[in-house]
């Protein structure tokens, strides 16, 4: 066990130390980042920092050092604070300096005229947990945590036992494993209906807070149903490095110190007094300045960008792991091939469907040129059985594989009362999220086949367009009111529908079920069951790891494809056309990486020809077929 | 101007002076004299000039806490300059300014015991010096007279000839401006002198810092002078109140981003969106309390937005006994604005900032949500504090702007000419960069291969775009009764599908900074337009514009321009000639500008272009419509070997090249931008001879080649946009004059595009007709030799009244040679209609 580190225990001892030491010398500021920063790099000392994700707020020391996996959702206008401050000490009638930095609340007695002031500026974004993140890597992230948090208030916590099971747990080296195969299981058990399952395993946090139950406060999560605590992050220095949707790991000071709230309550008594103050409305002070109790606020000492929210990988660039790449790059056939088998199952016996299903996983945009995102692979899988809930199944198996994910209903009653696109609301100045505010990599599922006839409103109409938008574009245009603005993405869509889909997409694939399972519930609940947890596990790097490689086509290949278009197109100019292409080295380019290959060779050109002459293949018969019938 | 109930009523107090025995109007007069509101800074006093050349450390926002109510305050006759505004002004009433923050007592103090010496003038280092003028104002370095004397100077000399602003219209340029200015006031009577700060600049270097450094002790100082000079000038002249200087465009900060607490108490001048305005605050100047027990009156002035009440009664000493008259109270008016990045300014992936603003007295209500505007003002912030009764503090400011001046920068697209209507502001090293690239020979070929590189070839298409991108320069003949001249360049691209239109249209849309983009399929003619709706709160008609009209001076983007529906498509008919757009609805009437060049994207109605067709006949559109495009461009599938293996290889290098390669290859977008805004603004080309003469040949050789053949191939219109075209061709050179080469390029553009667009497809020869008359003239003429053919045929027949339609069609298709079709039969029935040398009846045909 490890012993109690000041530096996560009492961080602002440390940075008031130091502050005291440098004898206002103006470089201690960049001393403190560099102490913490050192700090965390020690051998996996981030582990021992508690997560403001798994535990309850309640349960975590104020003023302590604690990290925040979370998306950038909202940035606010820069503040300005008393970066160091004069105090006068009523006691020994003494005049001291004290720092201001990365605290809310400075201490009784300021000096305001002092000449020794320093005014100094900061950024305040709003942070949420990320959104759709998938429970099996809240679980694993929690499992990986070292921090012993213990209830440091008098407070006794109804749901104490689940804690300490955890906790327990955790000395296990199975522990991961477990964890992991519990949710599994957990979730194949509970199919068709998540939702119980997420109040079940959420419950500790909502239980304990009843400030959560009864406040209206909305906190502005992007999905509707999200939980979790979002988060007020103060940053330093450097805010312009970060941009919306960013997804980051936050560490830094927990400050809820109650006077924050007593802005809140007293407001009017204060508006009376200060006229500026009255002028801001309720809204926008409920907006900026909400409980602590509800929305922490942190005080940024470090920040790392999260290039993905997968557990199993280390989080730092892939690069700095080669050894942990070649292990995974070693078995990575056979993960492939048993991958394959299984999504051939969940597919009802289409291996082609399986094999697109493979490669639009591992889709991401890794460039873009002017407007032209490269690297998107919008897959449209068309002929899903409309009775049964075989979406929903289908979602259920990309939700137990992927780090984040979303199911869109597209019931005509969502697209006509969600909010999909981000819009500025004004009078509370704040920037109200909607489910197009994703980040990046998220798999969004767009279940199609909820759609009945019926009639579109407006909102409707936006909708679909911002739909269409991000998957023509992988950009979403926020509504400003007076203007758009746009914010690129990169959110890999999946469309699940009866016929062909009414949005656009790269790829259409028509589902030809080979195998016709009497209940398919029951069917679809065997194959999941039958995945061993390590080997979805496996599954779980392989997507991950194989989006993530690097990619390059070397100049002859370059020739040979280029001959190869000249060729088609003199044959039959209308079959082969420059979308074709495009389309045909998307594929390529995802074929090499989903078998590990970070270069087109001349056999995955022929490959990805040959998948793509299937699937075409594939969906005219069943255009004939429909076609035929009455 | 703010109703005068709302202004500060205390300068000219109707109250007798046996109401206030204490303090007699004269003192009390001087109280709020503009000069007292000058107010000490919080940092050292009297700093000398050297501090300022270093950057200086982020200030201390806090006030001095200095009693207000010590005789500093209130400063003594001696400490004053000779001369106050008042003895000029003779009882025109000074006018508080609470954009100054005047609400803060503060003194101006005599850093030295001495008294002024008389040789005023030649002190001009304050502070420093051994002899000279050491009356500063505290914290800052700023003497009252010498400032004073500058500004007056400056009033009184600055002449700026190469004054481009609006504002300055009907001035003498070479005469002083701003005493021409004061000439306007007193004829017009409003109070404002506006002052360009960057006229400060050029004219004394110094002031300007002092003025951006200290605006809250120089602009009262400013209206000291301006009033002295105004009211020595014009003596008889009758004001409402004092003349107030609004200094606009300081040069100390541009983007909200920017903003930094260096910035706090200066003047800066930042540009922004109106998001939100509050309603009209009244805000106490200046409290007035009655004794309940002896009728004793007092003033107290409101201090940081307090106002502290008085305990005892000083006439008869009774504690607590003063209550607040609030009709007797001074209140001045004042507004919140919501200031918000304007989106130009913006850093990708972040959202836009947005800041505080109040607006005081005749600044309210100047300006309304939406509205793109330049504020000058000072920055301000203030700590908050949690609590009267907690001693703790929120250890953050509340920052706001105290406005002085509002410019709108869309203003002046109501009145006329305004390419410049958003200046971007271009650094020297940027306009040397742009010149240089301006002066090479291939400027126009890198340009168009920098226009959307991901796309493919069709090397003249985006010629064409670039030349819409600069457009034409703009000409008025309102006087001879033809109004203004199009400048704009109108595009349609028609082709295959997949062939890249689509992303061409949002290239172009992301590269212009007033781009619309709108799909044909989701447009009405409303959307496209504009509409007027009933605002839910205040019950007023709101006009809210359409996609062409935020397009003003910018590109609106049709994409699937064929599935418009005609009312909407009709809409574009005046917008595309005329440049307007009238509206006729729910009782607005109004003619609102869409200078906007429309570039549209249109299918081909059988999904695939049919070469065997004409344009017109490949997209369905109306021929009227169509003739308002300068360029109609075809984009189709070559189908040809080397083609194909070129586009493959650019395609596939889009998928391997880095980051890195692409920018060597290309010229940056940001460049691009720049380059098309900088061109915008600062060229105006104007025709040479040589090239009005070579113009002409081109538009008669047009013609010629029509005539030869016994039709018309060419128009005015054609001309017009050959012109057009020209101009943009010089423009993209930063050339002032069309030369000949511009027109040689326009020409083969021309032609290029109506070569794709308006080849006949049955003779291969270029026919303008098609595109003004929706036929070419040789299906005319066929039309009516067959006509012709039919009628012989028919009188051949004799003398029979009546002849079986059927039966005709087949003996005319045995007669003539060339093959008849169903369609030319009926159309040449009716042709002899028309003649009413028959009659068809069901399937009867019957002479007359």
């Amino acid at each position: 066990m490890p012993t109690v580190h000041d530096w996560i225990n009492n961080p602002l001892g440390v940075v008031d130390g130091m502050f005291a030491q440098s004898h206002s010398s103006p470089d201690w500021e960049k001393k403190v980042v560099e102490y913490f920063k050192e700090k965390l790099k020690l051998n996996d000392a981030h582990a021992w920092v508690p997560s403001l994700n798994d535990v309850p707020l309640h349960y975590l020391k104020p003023n302590s050092l604690v990290k925040f996996r979370c998306m950038v959702q909202d940035m606010f206008d820069p503040e300005f604070f008393m970066g160091v401050y004069e105090m006068n000490d009523p006691t020994s009638n003494s005049k001291q300096v004290k720092c201001g930095k990365y605290k809310d609340v400075t201490e009784c007695g300021v000096d305001f005229n002092s000449r020794n002031t320093v005014t100094s500026e900061r950024q305040t974004f709003y942070c949420v947990p990320i959104p759709g993140e998938s429970q099996w890597v809240k679980e694993s992230y929690a499992g990986t945590s070292q921090a012993r948090v213990v209830p440091s208030t008098s407070y006794v916590p109804n749901r104490h036992k689940r804690s300490y099971e955890e906790d327990d747990e955790m000395d296990t080296q199975s522990q991961q494993m477990k964890d992991v195969s519990q949710g599994a299981h957990s979730s194949a058990d509970s199919h068709g209906n998540m939702e119980p399952k997420r109040q079940e395993t959420k419950a500790p946090s909502q239980d304990s807070s009843p400030s959560h139950c009864t406040s209206s406060l909305d906190l502005n999560f992007p999905l509707p149903g999200e939980k979790g605590p979002a988060c007020l992050v103060k940053v330093y220095e450097n805010w312009d490095s970060f941009k919306l949707n960013d997804m980051l790991e936050v560490f830094g000071i927990l400050s809820v110190d109650p006077a924050l709230s007593v802005i809140a309550d007293e407001r009017e008594a204060s508006s009376l007094l200060d006229p500026t103050e009255g002028m801001e409305t309720v809204e926008e002070q409920r907006v900026h300045s909400p409980p602590a109790s509800l929305v922490p606020r942190l005080h940024m000492l470090h920040a790392q960008p999260l290039v993905h929210n997968n557990p199993l990988l280390p989080s730092s660039a892939l690069e700095n792991n080669g050894d942990h790449l070649g292990s995974v790059l070693g078995e990575l056939a056979s993960v492939r091939a048993e991958l394959l088998t299984f999504f051939t199952h969940v597919l009802m016996g289409d291996s082609l469907a399986a094999e697109y299903l493979i490669l639009h996983l591992i889709s991401n945009v890794y460039s873009r040129r002017d407007v032209l995102p490269l690297g998107k692979f919008t897959l449209n899988l068309s002929g899903c059985p409309l009775s049964s809930p075989y979406t929903e199944h289908l979602y259920n198996v990309i939700q137990q594989l992927v780090p984040s994910s979303f199911r869109l209903c597209m019931s005509l009653h969502n697209m006509n009362n969600h909010r999909m696109v981000p819009r500025k609301d004004y009078t509370a100045n704040r920037l109200m999220s909607g489910i197009l505010q994703l980040a990046n990599n998220t798999s969004l599922f767009l279940d199609e086949t909820q759609l009945e006839q019926g009639q579109l409103d407006t909102t409707g109409v936006q909708n679909i367009t911002a739909l269409g938008n991000l998957i023509s574009w992988q950009k979403v245009d926020y509504d400003f009111n007076y203007h758009q603005m746009e914010f690129p993405c990169n959110i890999n869509v999946l469309i699940a529908s009866e016929g062909r889909s009414l949005l656009p997409s790269d790829c259409q694939i028509h589902l030809r079920p080979t195998l016709n399972p009497p209940n398919l519930e029951e069917y679809l609940s065997a194959v999941q069951v039958a995945q061993v947890p390590s080997l979805i596990n496996k599954y779980r790097i392989y997507l991950s790891m194989a989006r993530a490689l690097n990619y390059t086509i070397s100049d002859e290949i370059t020739k040979a494809v280029e001959e190869d278009f000249v060729e088609m197109r003199k044959d039959d100019p209308q079959s082969m056309s420059a979308e074709d292409l495009h389309r045909l080295l998307v594929v390529a380019r995802l074929l090499s990486l989903s078998h590990g290959q970070n270069t087109l060779s001349r056999d995955g050109w022929m490959k990805a020809k040959q998948l793509e002459v299937l699937r075409i293949s594939q969906t005219q018969q069943q255009k004939c077929l429909n076609g035929n019938e009455p | 101007m703010s109703s005068p109930s709302s202004q500060s009523r205390k300068r000219d107090p109707p109250t007798p002076a046996s109401e206030d025995p204490l303090s007699p109007p004269s003192q009390r007069s001087r109280a709020h004299d503009t000069s007292t509101e000058l107010q000490p800074m919080p940092t050292s006093p009297a700093m000398d000039n050297s501090l300022f050349s270093s950057p200086m450390a982020p200030r201390s926002v806090l006030q001095s806490e200095i009693d207000a109510s010590s005789p500093l305050m209130y400063g003594t006759p001696s400490s004053r300059v000779e001369g106050t505004p008042r003895s000029g002004i003779r009882g025109t009433p000074a006018r508080q300014r609470p954009d100054l923050g005047s609400v803060r007592k503060a003194p101006q103090v005599d850093m030295h015991s001495e008294p002024p010496s008389g040789d005023a003038a030649a002190g001009s280092e304050q502070g420093t010096g051994a002899a000279g003028q050491r009356l500063v104002i505290w914290g800052t370095d700023v003497n009252v007279g010498t400032c004073k004397e500058k500004f007056q100077r400056f009033l009184q000399h600055f002449t700026d000839p190469n004054s481009k602003e609006d504002e300055n219209a009907g001035l003498d340029l070479n005469e002083p401006l701003y005493m021409q200015k004061l000439d306007e006031i007193s004829v017009v009577g409003e109070p404002v002198l506006n002052v360009n700060c960057s006229h400060i600049q050029t004219f004394d270097a110094d002031l300007y810092r002092q003025l951006i450094c200290y605006p809250q002790e120089v602009i009262p100082t400013f209206d000291m002078a301006v009033n002295e000079l105004f009211f020595d000038r014009f003596p008889d002249s009758v004001l409402e109140h004092q003349i107030q200087v609004r200094p606009y465009s300081a040069v100390k900060t541009r983007n909200m981003r920017a903003l930094n607490p260096e910035d706090i108490d200066q003047l800066i001048t930042i540009s922004g969106m109106v998001i939100r305005t509050s309603q009209l605050i009244p805000e106490m100047q200046e409290a007035f309390f009655r004794c309940q027990v002896c009728a004793f009156n007092t003033r107290v002035e409101v201090d940081r937005g307090r106002i502290a009440e008085p305990a005892v009664c000083r006439n008869c000493n009774t504690t607590h006994s003063l209550a607040l008259v609030h009709n007797r109270s001074a209140f001045s008016d004042k507004q919140m604005i919501k200031l918000q990045e304007s989106p130009e300014d913006m850093p990708a992936g972040q959202t836009p900032h947005t800041t505080v603003v109040y607006a005081h007295n005749d600044l309210v209500d100047k300006v309304q949500p939406g509205d793109r505007i330049n504020i000058t003002g000072i920055y301000r912030a203030a700590p908050m504090r949690l609590n009267p009764r907690q001693s703790q503090v929120k250890s953050v400011y509340k920052t706001h702007i105290d406005a002085i001046h509002f410019r709108k920068t869309d203003e002046k697209r109501l009145h006329g000419v305004d390419e410049d209507g958003d200046q971007k502001l271009f650094t020297k090293d940027r306009v040397a960069m742009l010149k240089e690239l301006a002066a090479k020979p291939d400027v126009y070929e890198r340009l168009s291969s920098a226009l959307a590189p991901s796309i493919y070839e069709h090397e003249d298409i985006k010629k064409g775009i670039l030349l819409q991108l600069f457009g034409g320069t703009r000409k008025d003949f309102s006087q001879t009764g033809r109004g203004n001249f199009r400048a704009e360049i109108n595009i349609l691209l028609c082709g295959d599908p997949g062939t890249s239109k689509s992303q061409l249209l949002q290239y172009v849309f992301n590269l212009v900074p007033r781009g619309q983009y709108t799909s044909g399929k989701g447009s009405s003619a409303v959307g496209l337009t504009a509409y007027v709706m009933k605002d839910p709160e205040t019950r007023q008609l709101v006009l809210q514009t359409g996609a062409l009209v935020l397009s003003d001076n910018g590109i609106c983007c049709i994409d699937e321009f064929d599935k418009m529906s005609d009312s909407t498509r009709s809409v574009l008919h005046e917008v595309m000639e005329q440049q307007t757009l009238s509206i006729a609805k729910a009782g607005i009437i109004c003619q609102l500008n869409a200078r906007t060049s429309v570039l549209a994207a249109a299918n081909p109605v059988e999904s695939q272009w049919n070469p065997k067709k004409t344009t017109i006949e490949n997209i369905q559109l109306p021929h009227t419509l169509l003739s308002r495009f300068d360029l109609i461009f075809l984009m189709l599938d070559p189908q040809d070997e080397a083609y194909d293996r070129r586009l493959a290889h650019h395609l596939v290098s889009l998928y391997y090249q880095s980051e890195e390669q692409i920018e060597e290859e290309h010229l940056d977008m940001a460049v691009l931008k720049d380059y098309i805004a900088f061109a915008r603004t600062t060229v105006h080309p104007r025709l040479n001879e040589e090239a009005s003469q070579a113009l002409i040949e081109a538009y008669v050789d047009m013609r010629k080649i029509g005539s030869g053949r016994g039709m018309v191939s060419a128009y005015p219109r054609q001309l017009e946009s050959l012109i057009r075209l020209s101009e943009a061709h010089a423009k993209v050179r930063f050339s002032s004059k069309v030369e000949t080469i511009d027109v040689e390029e326009a020409k083969r553009l021309h032609r290029e595009a109506l070569k794709q667009s308006a080849t006949d497809p049955r003779t291969g020869f270029v026919d303008i007709s098609i595109l003004t008359t929706g036929m070419s003239a040789t299906a005319r003429k066929r039309k009516e030799e067959v006509a012709q053919a039919l009628k012989k045929l028919i009188q051949t027949k004799g003398k029979t009244p009546a002849m079986k339609y059927q039966q005709l069609f087949d003996d005319l298709r045995g007669q003539s040679e060339a093959a008849i079709t169903k369609d030319m039969f009926d159309e040449a029935l009716r042709a002899l209609a028309d003649e009413d040398y028959l009659t068809v009846t069901g399937k009867t045909v019957r002479l007359l």
